[in-house]
């Protein structure tokens, strides 16, 4: 039986948590995530979990610790944001390297400098390459979902990779929306009991974590990393199609929002997308073929399914919540990279940055995009490839 | 040695074999070796208390000839060696001479 409660997105991710009672959590809390931390260790005082909370200096040692806790064999997570994600950026490749599934939410959130605390995806997207899976969260219902759904995929035998889980900072992290929950034990029954590989805690089958790996065999390593990568598509289809079954939700690779016929669509992520469907309808209703692409899982990039997803449109737009200066978004980069696999004629690809550091992306501001892509694709000329919306001039 | 192809690792580079260090022989490595002279050894043991890599090893309780699989030739045993009457016991020669 579900239960529905209003509650705000850290509020239903600590829940998930509490649900799976994970055997450690070390964290060091960060705006706009820091109320996950501060729920569950509510949960851990009151008795509800007996998760073991270390408190610790710095990020940096927040993901340290997990690591030592997931090689020892435990089940692990953490919580971060922004600088906080930029500061474990040497422990993400370590943990990932060891092949260690800690799960960690992030709550996107701008960097520094200049200062500031609200939503872009530059911490998630910067941390692209560190080898963790990456699952993004439209609102705090898919948050709560995803984070249920993300332990059973990385703990996976196939695969044993860290993840995480990002969604937006303040927009759905503080926001009271309307979230359904599982039950306590229907979420513990669906993720299972952990199962250690290797564990170090096992004083019978003594190992060794982190060897010094020279060029004679840290090239098999890497390719072998890649190797789990790839497995993750399927094991992700599998855990959405049970957790459906549980649920009566539905997640994919990523969500196809009226794409079936569509001449333009929209790539977005994360809450904007919510945004941007309304206008698609619009859209609709005025008889323009609007779509809508939300990528969820970003890592590894599901290129094949994008690319055959977006093959019919004539234009395509990538809007990126983060940027690489002197280069397309990162969003834009995957999504060019997939369409290299459409034979014959491609779409016409353009990116837009919006939202950086929190700036409002309002339903004018997809109106603006769908109405120049309706240009282009009635045969327009493509002003510019990289353009910056929501900026003042 | 055949070299494993990555389809054989453990993965994450876990070693699943305690004291697997020892297979791998270290002594390659050097450059300068160090030449043991018994004549001018006193048995302090400075060098065996000072061997980063325990590359010097021991017979009824006394110092003996280094192990040349592992000793990289840093030279603190030479540096270390007190000697007898200003002749130490250990000199570091260079390895193609």
């Amino acid at each position: 039986m579900a239960k529905v409660l209003a509650v705000s997105g850290n509020e239903a991710v600590a829940n998930a948590f509490r649900q799976i009672n994970p055997d450690v959590c070390a964290a060091y809390p960060i705006t706009p995530s820091t109320e996950v931390m501060q729920r569950f260790t509510a949960f851990v005082s009151d008795g509800e979990v007996d998760t073991e909370v270390i408190l610790v200096e710095s990020e940096h040692s927040a993901m340290s610790a997990c690591i030592g806790a997931s090689a020892a064999g435990g089940r692990v997570f953490t919580n971060t944001s922004s600088q906080g994600l930029a500061l474990m950026w040497e422990m993400l490749f370590i943990a990932s390297g060891m092949r260690l599934p800690i799960i960690l939410s992030l709550v996107n959130r701008a960097l520094a400098a200049p200062l500031n605390i609200h939503c872009d995806h530059s911490d998630g997207m910067g941390a692209r390459d560190t080898g963790w899976i990456q699952l993004w969260s439209e609102n705090a219902q898919e948050a709560y979902d995803n984070t249920i759904q993300l332990f059973r995929i990385a703990e996976h035998m196939d695969i044993r990779v860290p993840a995480m889980i990002c969604m937006d900072g303040f927009i759905i992290s503080h926001s009271i929306a309307r979230v359904e929950f599982l039950e306590d034990d229907e979420v513990k029954k669906f993720v299972g009991e952990f199962t250690p590989v290797n564990p170090l805690l096992d004083v019978t089958k003594p190992v060794s974590y982190g060897p010094l790996i020279l060029p004679d065999y840290y090239m098999e390593y890497k390719r072998a990393q890649h190797e789990a990568m790839t497995r993750v598509s399927k094991v992700v289809l599998d855990v959405a199609a049970e957790f459906e079954k549980l649920s009566g939700r539905r997640y994919g690779l990523f969500e196809a929002y009226r794409l079936d016929d569509a001449e333009i669509a929209l790539v977005i992520l994360n809450s904007a997308a919510g945004t941007s469907k309304d206008v698609v309808d619009e859209f609709r209703d005025k008889g323009v073929k609007a779509g809508l692409l939300k990528p969820r899982l970003f890592r590894p990039f599901p290129y094949e399914e994008v690319a055959a997803a977006l093959k019919g449109a004539k234009v395509v737009c990538v809007m990126d919540r983060a940027d690489s200066f002197g280069g397309f978004g990162p969003m834009y980069m995957e999504i060019a990279s997939a369409m290299m696999l459409i034979s014959g004629n491609r779409p016409v690809l353009i990116n837009k940055i919006y939202g950086l550091g929190g700036r409002d992306y309002l339903p004018e501001h997809a109106a603006m995009v769908l109405d120049e892509m309706t240009e282009i694709a009635k045969g327009g000329r493509v002003k510019t490839y990289k353009e910056y919306i929501g900026v003042r001039e | 040695m055949k070299l494993k192809g990555w389809k054989d690792l453990t993965p994450g580079a876990v070693l699943t074999e305690p004291g697997s260090a020892e297979e791998f022989h270290t002594g390659s490595w050097r450059s300068f070796r160090p030449v043991w002279n018994p004549e001018n050894c006193i048995q302090c043991m400075f060098c065996w208390t000072y061997c980063p890599d325990m590359a010097i090893k021991t017979k009824d309780g006394k110092r003996d000839e280094f192990d040349y699989d592992f000793c990289k030739g840093c030279g603190i045993c030479a540096l270390e060696c007190p000697g007898k009457k200003g002749q130490k016991a250990i000199v570091m020669v260079e390895e193609d001479k």
